[in-house]
């Protein structure tokens, strides 16, 4: 049964790697729905977090062929009860349509969103969230004039406690690099 | 002292005791092929006639040695000339280093002059690529080129350099890749993994083992032997396993697979553990993957972990080099005999042999029949030549009818199936061991697709025996035609040229042969000539070849007929 996974990759930030990862979703047919890259808490490792709907066994087989790439160092891929994320969403509208009356700013309490600037023309408006909950803003926003809307990737946190280095150790005891 | 770093590139290839390289020269790598004029002596440099015969011919060579083929190339068409090559070489996983110039750095993505983004182009198709654009980065980039290519499961690697850091000034200090810090190439053996494997193996009543590629891979044909011998076990191999367990052992069985022989194929169904070693179940190999080995056991010995349960769900993986793992589960085997399990081959060999090898050997078919010649060959080499094949029937016959007596004797492309792989392959299989006989089968349709390196063979003197098998047709794909597609042979009746004519024209010599009567003297005459030689036979234009597992199909259900 096809549900949602978020793979995480923690890779050297190499030239290329990005385009050799999703050759592996793309040569599968997998549609990548969000990926976002960043630098890891440990120094020169990229983590890369990327969100697909598919099957536990093919997500597991993508995973062991991103694993495979020379400069992955360990890949997981989690079901999304073993996460904490959030994605973020900036919304500009038009600045008279917060002068015109109040509902925008109640709309904008609610929605636990902030204000991030005003100017005379536009204001932008961010809300950080599951999508469910960041499409829900954009669609209480759309009737005033919206005027551009982005969403950010997935970010997100592991629930398990063990560590990456650790895994990294572990992985390191399991393989020789020449064979002797 | 500084040198160029093209200078650097040769030396680098020299430092990881690659002895002869394939190329074809031009503009954006003319700094690397100036560098070469000095080391011409050192270095031996084939020059091709296209750069696809440079990757096959480097194919071949590692293939029969047990190292690194290394390429030589331009950039734009010389470049993007080497893809199927190395898809070849990935999906057989035969290491290759390919070198290819680009265009100077400042003109990158300039859409300059023969500038291709090979890099981008080649990325699915490497284990690894990586551009060059300076030439302090030259030693360590071609010291992790080598080292990716040939640990864990070899591959091909790309590495394309552009012109400024060819003409760029280094300081030449080699060092040897041993490590890098996200890649695992060798999986340690785990021990509980072994004894799970020694478990199910002492307690088989009808175990079957499956020689693959890795084997070879490994240099652990000995330890495997040990193993068949040591528990008593029947022995198939994959198309790329061929040769690393001699054809004439009393435990071998055959060939597994579409085109492989009767036994293998049905037994896969009634063993009790298949023990696969150093190979990944292609569907050429297991047909339907849900009528595939399901009474059985199966253990994976594998050093890749994605090959891991990837078609067939294992009970037992060992991720691990095969001579590695071999070497730690033979302690633990049980000496064993299975004598009525493996005499129950015996009716399957038998039959096969009535049905389907002797009609087409006994020479009672009006037209010469592919095997009869493959027979003879076989017969006359004692099964001692490396031999190469193209791809289609000729392979496949080629599979089936060579007895081989030595490992790494068998070259042929698996996984791609490219038409056009055998000549130049060949050239490569003989560069590499100059004392071996190397003979080719190949048909008239792959043979065809790359006869322009005959020009190579003749540049460069090289003994490479020729047989083509002409039957008119791109008899494999008539043969789906005839069996899966009414007869409606759509496109493969082709014709050829005077083939004995074009060998001629390259100063090589040849014979034809259309009679039954002509055909051992004419072998003799290739065997025994000193220098290249083209045999080409007329053969059987419609004739099939069987066994056959049809697409889709179980292995169990292989048709004689």
């Amino acid at each position: 049964m096809e549900k949602e996974f978020t793979v995480n990759v923690f890779s050297e930030n190499h030239i290329g790697l990005l385009n050799r990862l999703t050759i592996i979703f793309t040569r599968r047919k997998i549609n990548i729905e969000s990926l976002t890259v960043s630098e890891s808490h440990i120094k020169g490792i990229h983590c890369l977090t990327i969100v697909i709907n598919s099957t536990e066994t093919l997500v597991k087989k993508i995973v062991q062929q991103i694993e495979k790439l020379v400069d992955v160092l360990k890949a997981f891929y989690y079901t999304t009860d073993q996460i904490i994320y959030q994605e973020i969403a900036l919304y500009k509208v038009p600045t008279e349509a917060l002068t015109s009356g109040s509902e925008i700013e109640k709309i904008v309490r609610d929605y636990s969103a902030r204000i991030l600037e005003v100017t005379p023309e536009y204001t932008v408006i961010e809300k950080t969230g599951h999508k469910s909950e960041t499409q829900e803003l954009l669609n209480k926003l759309k009737p005033f004039d919206l005027l551009e809307f982005i969403r950010s990737g997935r970010v997100a946190i592991t629930k398990p406690m063990k560590e990456l280095m650790v895994h990294l150790k572990e992985k390191e005891q399991e393989f020789d690099y020449t064979n002797s | 002292m500084q040198i160029t770093g093209s200078e650097a590139v040769i030396r680098s290839i020299l430092e990881e005791g690659v002895e002869t390289i394939f190329g074809y020269p031009g503009g954006a790598i003319m700094p690397i092929y100036d560098a070469l004029y000095d080391y011409r002596e050192r270095l031996e440099h084939i020059l091709v006639r296209h750069e696809q015969g440079a990757t096959h011919a480097a194919d071949g060579y590692a293939r029969v040695k047990g190292d690194v083929g290394v390429c030589l190339v331009t950039s734009g068409p010389g470049a993007t000339n080497l893809i199927t090559g190395l898809a070849n070489a990935m999906i057989d996983s035969v290491p290759m280093v390919c070198i290819s110039g680009q265009v100077a750095s400042p003109l990158l993505g300039s859409d300059a002059f023969q500038e291709t983004d090979i890099i981008g182009i080649s990325m699915p198709v490497t284990k690894w690529n990586y551009q060059i654009t300076s030439a302090s980065e030259i030693v360590e980039v071609m010291s992790k080129a080598f080292y990716l290519a040939r640990t864990g499961r070899p591959g091909p690697v790309v590495v394309d350099i552009t012109k400024d850091a060819q003409f760029g000034m280094v300081d030449f200090k080699y060092k040897k890749c041993t490590r890098l810090r996200s890649y695992f190439p060798y999986p340690k053996v785990k021990q509980e993994d072994i004894e799970s494997a020694a478990i199910l193996i002492n307690n088989a009543r009808k175990p079957l083992l499956i020689v693959g590629h890795g084997v070879l891979l490994s240099g652990a044909q000995k330890e495997f032997e040990d193993l068949a011998v040591k528990a008593d076990i029947p022995v198939a191999s994959t198309l790329l396993g061929l040769s690393a367990f001699p054809t004439k052992h009393p435990l071998y069985v055959g060939m597994m697979g579409m085109h492989g022989n009767y036994g293998p194929n049905v037994k896969t169904n009634e063993c009790d553990v298949l023990i696969a070693i150093g190979m990944r179940f292609d569907d050429r190999i297991t047909g339907d993957l849900k009528r595939y080995a399901r009474q059985a056991a199966v253990i994976h010995i594998e050093i890749d972990p994605a090959e891991i349960n990837k078609n067939v769900e294992v009970d037992v993986d060992v991720v691990a080099d095969a001579r590695q793992a071999l070497k730690a589960l033979l302690p633990m085997i049980n000496d064993n005999s299975h004598a009525d399990w493996i005499a129950s081959f015996d009716s399957y060999r038998d039959e096969e042999y009535k049905k389907v090898i002797e009609p087409k050997i006994d020479g009672s078919n009006s037209g010469i029949i592919m095997d009869e010649i493959v027979h003879l060959v076989s017969e006359k080499t004692g099964g001692n030549a490396i031999v190469v094949t193209d791809v289609g029937q000729n392979q496949m016959v080629g599979a089936r009818n060579y007895k081989f007596n030595k490992p790494n004797s068998w070259v042929t492309s698996g996984g791609l199936g490219t038409m056009g792989f055998g000549l130049p392959a060949a050239i490569g299989a003989k560069v590499a061991l100059p004392d071996r006989q190397v003979i080719v089968f190949t048909g008239d349709g792959g043979f065809q697709m790359t006869m322009q390196e005959l020009g190579t063979i003749a540049q460069s003197n090289i003994d490479v025996k020729i047989i083509i098998m002409n039957n008119n047709f791109l008899g494999m794909v008539r043969q789906w035609q005839d069996m899966f597609f009414e007869k409606r042979y759509s496109f493969t009746e082709i014709s050829s040229p005077d083939f004995i004519t074009v060998a001629s024209a390259y100063g090589i010599e040849g014979c034809r042969v259309t009679k039954r009567a002509e055909l051992d003297e004419a072998i003799d005459r290739l065997l025994n000539s000193e220098n290249s030689f083209l045999l080409e036979v007329m053969v059987e234009k419609e004739d099939n070849v069987f066994p056959m597992v049809t697409a889709g199909e179980s292995v169990s259900n292989i048709r004689l007929e």
